[in-house]
């Protein structure tokens, strides 16, 4: 174990850098130019000292490594911090992406300081929502981490951004306030709003109802599930590029994570219970948005539709209670990460050059853009998850989960395969593939430097993920197969005394 | 380092030089690299042939885990025994002399260096496929080649029809991968593994039990071997599932020659042969197999008779003969179907081979109806087109004869229920086969030529590159029949060939009972094949008024074999045209009129009426949301101060 609060450095560094932002004077190019590379530099030390928890941390063993415990609040709510094989590799996927997104912004212009503030701001947020291992403090940064990819949204998003912000607005809040009712009904219960405490304290039947009902509201629409994903795509749409990959890559995944924290382990027999619900929401999100995607003319609203199909394999794998079902959830989550980001990035780079995303105005780009072409395919592959990327390990760990727990959910979502291809393959075709005749096309360039800088790490992890997915299926194997066991305990006496009364 | 390795990741290595480095070394260099990377694979599969098939030195090269969850252990490894030897020198074989014919018939293209990486990258993924050692690996073969074949049908991406015809084939493919992942799925809910040795092991204690799938209770079995074989359909194109196959000829006429006759297409057939030991105990899915390989072989042939496309006349006989390879399949002579496989693998790349360089000659055309005559101009093409019709057609000791004339009396000497059908309907097929295959030599070779005077005049015989693959192959076809019938057709022959990698039994005895049918039955391909060439010879060199005149006399029969039995349209209509009307209909319906209308849209609004009404606030929404959150987190925080002090 390590003698620094690395945890926390990880945290924190980020809002320091921000501060450090904030106190750079004047607005001129050369204090743009110092709020980049700053805000570089930070994210990329903050990415740095993740890798010690990554070397540090102890795979064989299931619980909270890395712990930090502080008085904070009056005594009964503490600061308390700590990963396990579950949120660490979310930790390591933010710290990772960080860096990626604010080279991706290079050559944003507009109010350049607060931007750079608010994506380190929202790095601590993310981080912390991770590690948090007090329920209030985990609420804090997991709210929290919303009100700046708000503001990124709304000051620097597109033409429609306060639409898309009202949205997100209107079911976040519905989503958070059940969650604090929850919140603080869990503390009268329980006594205590420490999350390891909470793991075992096992609530009552009945009320672990009504806490996961409240939870489910948060973290499905964080997910987002079918019916309560339509604020996604419009996000997606309005949002910056950064703030789109930020936001699939990162953002969404707090509701998986949600998930598999709370509301699997602390209410296993609620949990038991919606999960045909579950299977079902998801299926229908795979169906339903995929066909939806089918028609898109907007290519980001395509991908973020095809973000809400591919959540869907997370959620099935999840209520499974499987060791293959939850892996999957967790895999799942951290290549759509990887793949959704860097889906974001491509059409980030062809926006930067035509300042348009409607599928229409593009075709040909092959012609001229040879290496965009191959990379965008690759990651178009792994959308629909062709094996030898990340994007199948998930997908089948998930629906071979599925199938030992419900045929009928497994053939449902099987169909994902077929119509992520057809959408997947029929945007390439439309954006890339055929005759370069537009003339407003007739002079756009290839990936520069910066663009392959940002590329590269995420076409290597996808690969190296799809043919040796093990780095990340090993650190969550102890922590998942604990939690499975935990919550199979929990249901066992319940079974047994159902088979009593029969 | 094994010999394998070197057979398998050979192909790779030079996919990656060309693919990564191609615009560095330069298209001759990569035509190179890849090009002998292949030769040196395909002359190691050949000692690889002899090491396992005759010396028995089977092997399982293990690699790495791939993935390891749960329960599910999935390895990387080779598994190496004669089954998988026979595909090796068929893949590595045809794969370098496609690599080779493509320097020459490529030789204008500015993209051969992508052409080549694709071509080898493809090789890769079929050796994956053919060495895989589980069911996942065998899909990752699968899925590879499947995108090989996307990104080579729409090699030249300009073209509008290669681009639909690369997607049909990678979603129709998919089709039949939905079934084949179930498949998967199930066996691994019923035996806990996905691994070739240990479903083996099992397969016998699952007879008997049933799986819970569709609403009913099934003999799991027959779903497992019913779900794959779906799979094995959309790969090789059967019937229901074939219509990506003709559209495939979009690309490149050496991949047709490759993956759409020689190798990837035959990957269903293969994973059936894989699979023995489990199909053997699904007599139902058997059964199926056996009606699905007839009817393709069939209608394929049907529709082949009256195709102008010099490469769609080759691709319907593909289809046709893999419906063939899959009835043998069917009624269990399992080495029989792998021995179709192997033969065809040569004399259909040389027939397509032969198209690609009639196209050469013709500066790109492919109708046949703009040929004739050619046979002065190229006279060798014609010669090795020729022994390729023979060697398709059954010509007595090529290698057709011996293949496809066992397969029709292992369709005889079969049990299950469509073994007679079988029988009659790969009787007719060929006679239409031999009638298609000798029209096509006769419209584009004999009679005077339809080209016009300029294509003609300069049409000119291949260059070496092109030629000797050719010859190459048409000594196979000739010989690989004879040559080899000992280790697939007879029954101690095969036991001693394939041993284990193949189902047999003591009380098997499907492969004695083929040689012992009535004198007739072997007798009727050969006249079959003598009277669909006698046809054909009245309609095309004797009679050419013929075929014209009864076209207009069968005007709908003519439409409807034309037409390729309206698949297309029908496909269009029921699956195509409803999925992107329900997408519109869920997008703006949906999502648009219902969720949004009555959720945030609708909130929204009786929102701005209150606040229109009560206070005018100024704010953005940003400020309300950070708001309301600040007030959530400190009225969070306050009632715990105060139940912490009391």
């Amino acid at each position: 174990m390590a003698t620094w609060p690395i945890l926390s450095v990880t945290t924190f560094l980020p809002l320091v850098g921000a501060v450090f932002i904030l106190l750079l004077r004047g607005d001129d190019d050369a204090a743009k130019r110092n709020a980049r590379w700053v805000a570089l530099w930070t994210t990329v030390i903050t990415f740095i000292v993740s890798i010690f928890l990554i070397t540090g941390f102890d795979k064989g063993s299931p619980g909270f490594q890395f712990v930090e415990d502080h008085p904070w609040l009056g005594g009964s709510i503490r600061y308390k911090l700590g990963v396990d094989g579950i949120s660490l590799p979310f930790v390591i996927l933010t710290t990772f992406l960080m860096p990626i997104t604010i080279v991706a912004s290079w050559h944003v212009e507009k109010r350049v300081k607060e931007y750079m503030v608010l994506f380190l701001l929202l790095e601590t947020l993310m981080v912390g929502t991770f590690s948090a291992l007090d329920i209030v403090l985990f609420y804090v940064f997991f709210e929290g981490g919303l009100i700046p990819m708000f503001l990124i949204i709304g000051v620097w998003g597109g033409a429609r951004r306060v639409y898309a912000s009202f949205k997100f607005f209107l079911y976040t809040l519905a989503g958070s306030v059940l969650m604090l009712l929850a919140i603080m009904a869990m503390y009268y219960q329980a006594g205590t709003t420490d999350i390891m405490k909470l793991l075992t304290h096992g609530f009552p039947r009945e009320m672990q109802t009504w806490l996961w009902l409240a939870f489910f509201a948060s973290f499905a629409v964080k997910l987002p599930m079918w019916p309560v994903h339509t604020w996604l795509p419009d996000a997606h749409v309005e949002a910056p590029t950064a703030g789109s990959v930020i936001l699939a890559a990162v953002l969404l995944k707090m509701g998986g994570y949600g998930f598999l924290r709370f509301s699997l382990p602390m209410f296993p027999l609620a949990s038991e219970l919606f999960a045909p619900m579950m299977f079902f929401l998801s299926v229908v999100a795979i169906i339903y948005t995929s066909l939806v995607a089918l028609m898109q003319e907007d290519i980001k609203k395509l991908i973020a539709y095809s973000s809400v199909a591919h959540m869907g394999f997370v959620t099935l794998g999840i209520f499974t209670f499987s060791n293959e079902g939850v892996q999957a959830g967790v895999f799942q989550m951290i290549s759509h990460g990887i793949v959704s980001g860097a889906l974001f990035l491509c059409v980030g780079v062809v926006y930067d050059r035509m300042h348009t995303r409607e599928i229409a105005a593009y075709g040909g780009l092959v012609n001229r853009m040879p290496i965009y072409a191959a990379v965008f395919m690759l990651f178009t592959m792994a959308n629909c998850g062709l094996p030898g990327t990340s994007g199948f390990v998930g997908e089948l760990l998930a629906l071979m989960a599925v199938f030992k727990a419900n045929t009928w959910a497994a053939v449902f979502a099987t169909t994902g395969v077929i119509l992520s291809a057809a959408y997947a393959l029929w945007l390439y075709r439309r954006v890339v593939f055929g005759a370069l005749e537009k003339d407003s096309l007739k002079s756009i360039t290839d990936l520069d430097r910066r663009e392959i800088a940002i590329l590269a790490p995420l076409v290597i992890l996808t690969l190296l993920f799809g043919f040796y997915p093990a780095p990340v299926l090993d650190m969550s194997a102890a922590a998942v197969g604990n939690l499975v066991a935990q919550t199979k305990a929990a249901l066992m006496p319940a079974k047994a005394a159902l088979l009593g009364v029969q | 380092m094994t010999m394998y390795h070197f057979i398998v990741f050979l192909p790779v290595a030079g996919a990656l030089i060309a693919g990564l480095f191609g615009r560095v070394i330069g298209a001759r260099a990569s035509e190179i690299v890849t090009t002998a990377f292949l030769m040196i694979a395909a002359g190691l599969s050949w000692i690889a042939f002899f090491d396992v098939g005759y010396f028995g030195k089977d092997l399982r090269v293990p690699l790495f885990t791939w993935i390891s969850a749960g329960d599910l252990k999935v390895e990387w490894a080779l598994r190496i025994d004669t089954l998988t030897a026979v595909m090796l020198i068929v893949v590595n074989s045809v794969s370098a002399l496609v690599h080779l014919y493509s320097i020459g018939y490529m030789h204008e293209d500015p993209h051969r260096p992508r052409f080549f990486a694709y071509l080898s990258l493809f090789t890769f993924a079929m050796l994956a496929l053919v060495t895989a050692d589980n069911l996942v690996q065998l899909f990752f073969g699968w899925e590879g080649v499947g995108l090989a074949s996307y990104l080579l049908i729409g090699f030249w991406y300009q073209k509008p029809e290669a681009n639909a015809a690369a997607i049909k084939a990678f979603v129709v493919n998919r089709v039949g991968d939905f079934g084949f992942a179930l498949g998967i799925f199930a066996v691994f809910a019923m035996v806990g593994a996905v691994g070739f040795e240990t479903i083996f092991a099992e397969a016998k204690s699952l007879t008997g039990k049933t799986i819970y799938i569709f609403g009913g209770n099934f003999d799991a079995l027959t779903v497992i071997c019913l779900l794959l074989f779906v799979g094995a359909m959309g790969k090789s194109a059967q019937f229901l599932l074939h219509t990506w196959l003709p559209d495939a000829m979009e690309g490149p006429t050496p991949v047709s020659a490759l993956i759409h006759a020689a190798t990837m297409v035959t990957a269903g057939v293969f994973m059936v042969a894989r699979l023995s030991p489990l199909f053997e105990l699904a007599p139902t899915a058997l059964a199926v197999v056996t009606l699905v390989g007839a009817t393709t072989a069939f209608f394929a042939a049907t529709v082949g008779l009256v195709q102008n496309d010099i490469k769609r006349v080759i691709a319907y006989s593909t289809c046709s003969q893999l419906g063939y390879m899959f009835v043998a399949m069917g009624v269990g002579a399992y080495s029989v179907g792998m021995f179709h496989l192997f033969t065809h693998a040569a004399f259909k790349a040389l027939l397509f081979l032969g198209a690609g360089s009639v196209i050469h000659a013709m500066h790109h055309e492919q109708d046949m109806r703009n040929m004739g005559g050619l046979w002065k101009k190229i006279p060798f093409t014609y010669a090795m087109m020729v022994v390729g019709t023979i060697a398709l057609t059954g010509f007595p000791f090529t290698a057709g004869y011996y293949s496809k004339d066992a397969i029709i009396e292992a369709a005889y000497a079969g049990h299950n229920a469509f073994a007679a059908y079988a029988f009659y309907i790969t009787v007719i097929a060929a006679a239409l086969t031999s009638f298609y295959s000798w029209r096509l030599i006769f419209l584009t070779f004999h009679g005077k030529t339809r080209a016009d005077h300029h294509t003609y005049d300069h049409a000119h015989e291949s260059p070496l590159t092109m030629t000797v693959p050719l010859a190459l192959l048409a000594v196979g076809a000739l010989v690989l029949g004879f040559g080899f019938k000992g280790g697939f057709l007879y029954e101690e022959g095969v036991k001693a060939f394939f041993r284990g990698s193949l189902f047999s039994h003591d009380n098997w005895h499907i492969l004695h009972a083929m040689h012992e049918v009535p004198g007739w039955v072997p007798w009727l391909p050969t006249v079959m094949m003598a009277g669909g060439f006698a046809v054909s010879y009245w309609f095309y060199i004797a009679r050419p008024d013929i075929p014209a005149a009864l076209a207009k006399s069968q005007d709908v029969l003519y439409r409807f074999l034309l037409n390729k039995w309206y698949f297309d349209e029908i496909y269009d209509f029921v699956f195509v045209r409803p999925a992107k009307w329900i997408g519109r209909f869920l997008w703006k319906k949906g999502d648009g009129w219902l969720i949004d209308g009555f959720g945030p849209d609708g909130v929204s609004a009786r929102v701005l009426d209150v606040t229109r009404n009560v206070v005018r606030l100024q704010t953005g929404y940003l400020y309300h949301y950070a708001f309301v959150m600040l007030i959530g987190v400190a009225a969070l925080i306050t009632w715990f101060l105060f139940r912490g002090a009391a």
